[in-house]
């Protein structure tokens, strides 16, 4: 745990009074949310509860209403070099016509600066990349003949090129196979032994305890906060999901 | 054709047209290719349209036939209805076609109304305006070539420079957006670089046919490849070919008009390209499909006749009984399957061949693995 990110006195996120409106109608509602330095974090919240949409509105992508966001007491801006972001992978057409190492090479577009082509030593940079999740013998592939799980991996590989402190993941468990499954893991296991904080929008109940350490549960606002013990209970599940959810359909048994 | 070509070096309204030709494909090809994957072709379609009210009134303002001047008055408008467009598209909830189609008949409507309105209005010196609705390359001059080589040198300049810019634009712009790109300001950069495609059209195939000039090369040339690079040049490749044959064409006889000759080039490249390319061609992609049926086909007769070679015998009527079939039917496949040479004809009727038993073995292990088919990809 030697990563500058961990010896920063300010939090890698911190959120005051967030609130986006969309067509009058409000989807994040005055979020107060702190992030706490070296974690893997998730974001829990039943379908329209505005998971994907919090982390676009810290990350600028939409217009907020109102709010301030910091990163490790900086604003957005001063901040940028430190943030990577993976979206959700059915955001882009995977027929456009590039190759596996194009796109992750695209991760270090922002380092590289206006002007300047990609060269070999970025070549290698994503080749290294892509080998953190197993896919460097598709390097050369073309994007569109991937499969889903592969998709995701490619993703995640651009974020890691940009060898950022935090890093935003939307979904990355949605949909994939075993294999991605198992090397997103890794990867998150790493970054934290790194000192990096990671934020996932994740789906799962199920998983969500053995994979993270910090929850955050949200419905539109944020209903609960903190270390995964202490903030996985039945009552903020409830609060989170209503009523609907009984104790007898809540994943609480303890897992690995 | 030989003749043709050499008119081309000699013959001063030839070559011009010819040069200004080829300059549009090649400037339409490129921008058009990135207009393609931004989902953005139809947005070059409305620009093109509202560039005619941009030329009817430079003319009115000016009363010069200027071309430059008109070209850039064109320009302009078209330039303002695509901004016009995108607020639109982000701030009301009007689908996107619904959108652009209203808007493409609003912009060509109002140029229509302001021409008629010109044309009446006793000015001598008004005729030959309607030309640019659906292009008139014969009158191209010199300095008109001049002008296109300075437009389209600036939007190829500009795609050259912001090249890697512009790819993640068109992949990702979220993703864009968070390594801190301005990507708003790239996308309008992006789209007033189409205009500058557009002017370079508006003499050659005027403002109803543009749209076919962005779309058609870069759709052409997806056809025949996977990287981006190489998608542009193809496009630019494409646009070029189709200019000068349309203006060679255009040239064997009276009467030919450039531009629509132009635009039937480049839909024949189109055409042949989604046919033929061996990417993606529709003949090839047919007959991969028919390919795997029958290979799928054979491999579960081979099956078939296995499991009875083994367990009982292997004879037209066994055959036709297990698969459900009529007896003619039967004795073709065994026949195919002889032919194949997995098959030959045995005492009691037919046996697999070794050939056949290897072949029959590696496709059970391969379900059981529940692999892939075998020979798939």
């Amino acid at each position: 745990m030697t990563a500058h990110s961990t010896t920063d006195a300010q939090p890698p996120l911190s959120v005051r009074d967030l609130t986006v409106v969309y067509h009058e109608k409000p989807v994040l509602w005055d979020i107060d949310w702190e992030v706490p330095a070296g974690r893997l974090c998730a974001i829990v919240g039943p379908n329209g509860a505005g998971k994907s949409t919090l982390l676009k509105a810290v990350l600028g992508l939409l217009p907020r209403a109102s709010g301030q966001v910091w990163f490790f007491g900086k604003t957005l801006a001063q901040a940028r070099a430190r943030i990577a972001y993976v979206p959700q992978r059915g955001t882009v057409d995977w027929d456009f016509p590039t190759s596996v190492l194009d796109v992750v090479m695209m991760g270090l577009y922002g380092r590289l600066g206006w002007f300047k082509r990609p060269g070999a030593p970025e070549r290698e940079a994503a080749l290294r990349c892509l080998e953190q999740v197993s896919m460097q013998a598709l390097a050369h592939r073309q994007i569109a003949q991937l499969s889903g799980g592969q998709q995701q991996r490619v993703f995640l590989a651009r974020a890691l090129a940009q060898n950022a402190d935090l890093y935003f993941m939307d979904e990355p468990f949605a949909g994939v196979d075993a294999v991605t499954e198992e090397a997103i893991l890794r990867v998150l296991h790493q970054l934290k032994q790194q000192g990096k904080t990671v934020v996932v929008v994740h789906h799962d109940l199920e998983t969500v305890r053995a994979y993270f350490d910090h929850l955050t549960l949200l419905n539109v606002q944020v209903i609960a906060s903190g270390p995964m013990e202490a903030t996985f209970t039945p009552e903020n599940l409830k609060r989170t999901y209503g009523e609907r959810m009984t104790g007898a359909s809540l994943p609480m048994a303890p897992s690995g | 054709m030989l003749e043709l070509l050499h008119q081309v070096f000699t013959d001063y309204t030839l070559r011009n047209v010819a040069l200004g030709s080829a300059l549009l494909g090649v400037v339409g090809g490129v921008l058009g290719a990135f207009a393609m994957l931004r989902r953005q072709s139809l947005l070059g379609d409305v620009l093109a349209h509202a560039a005619l009210p941009g030329i009817c009134l430079a003319f009115i303002l000016t009363g010069s036939k200027q071309p430059l001047l008109l070209l850039l008055g064109g320009g302009l408008a078209g330039w303002l209805a695509s901004l016009a467009v995108l607020a639109v598209l982000r701030h009301t909830r009007l689908p996107e076609d619904s959108a652009l189609g209203v808007m493409l008949s609003s912009f060509f409507g109002f140029g229509v109304a302001l021409l008629t309105f010109i044309q009446h209005s006793n000015n001598a010196n008004q005729a030959g305006l309607d030309q640019f609705i659906f292009g008139q390359a014969a009158t191209i001059v010199a300095s008109d070539v001049l002008a296109f080589v300075g437009l389209g040198g600036v939007a190829l300049f500009t795609v050259g420079l912001f090249y890697k810019e512009f790819k993640l634009l068109s992949f990702d712009p979220d993703y864009a957006q968070s390594l801190g790109l301005p990507v708003r300001g790239l996308g309008t950069l992006l789209t007033s670089l189409t205009v500058l495609a557009v002017m370079v059209g508006l003499q050659t195939v005027g403002v109803v046919l543009m749209a076919a000039m962005l779309i058609a090369p870069a759709a052409a040339a997806r056809q025949w490849t996977d990287r981006l690079s190489a998608l542009i040049g193809l496009a630019a490749l494409f646009g070029a070919l189709a200019g000068v044959s349309g203006a060679l064409l255009s040239a064997t006889r009276d009467n030919l008009p450039t531009g629509p000759l132009v635009i039937l080039c480049i839909s024949a490249i189109l055409l042949v390209s989604l046919f033929l390319a061996p990417l993606r061609g529709l003949v090839w992609a047919w007959l991969r499909d028919r390919q795997n049926r029958r290979r799928i086909y054979l491999e579960r007769l081979l099956l078939d006749a296995h499991l009875l070679h083994n367990h009982a015998v292997l004879t037209p009527q066994t055959l036709a009984q297990h698969r459900r079939e009529s007896l003619s039917a039967a004795e073709r496949e065994l026949r195919m399957l002889q032919a194949w040479g997995w098959l030959e004809a045995s005492s009691t009727g037919y046996a697999l061949t070794p050939t056949g038993h290897a072949k029959a073995h590696e496709l059970e292990a391969a379900m059981r693995v529940g692999a892939k088919a075998p020979g798939g990809p």
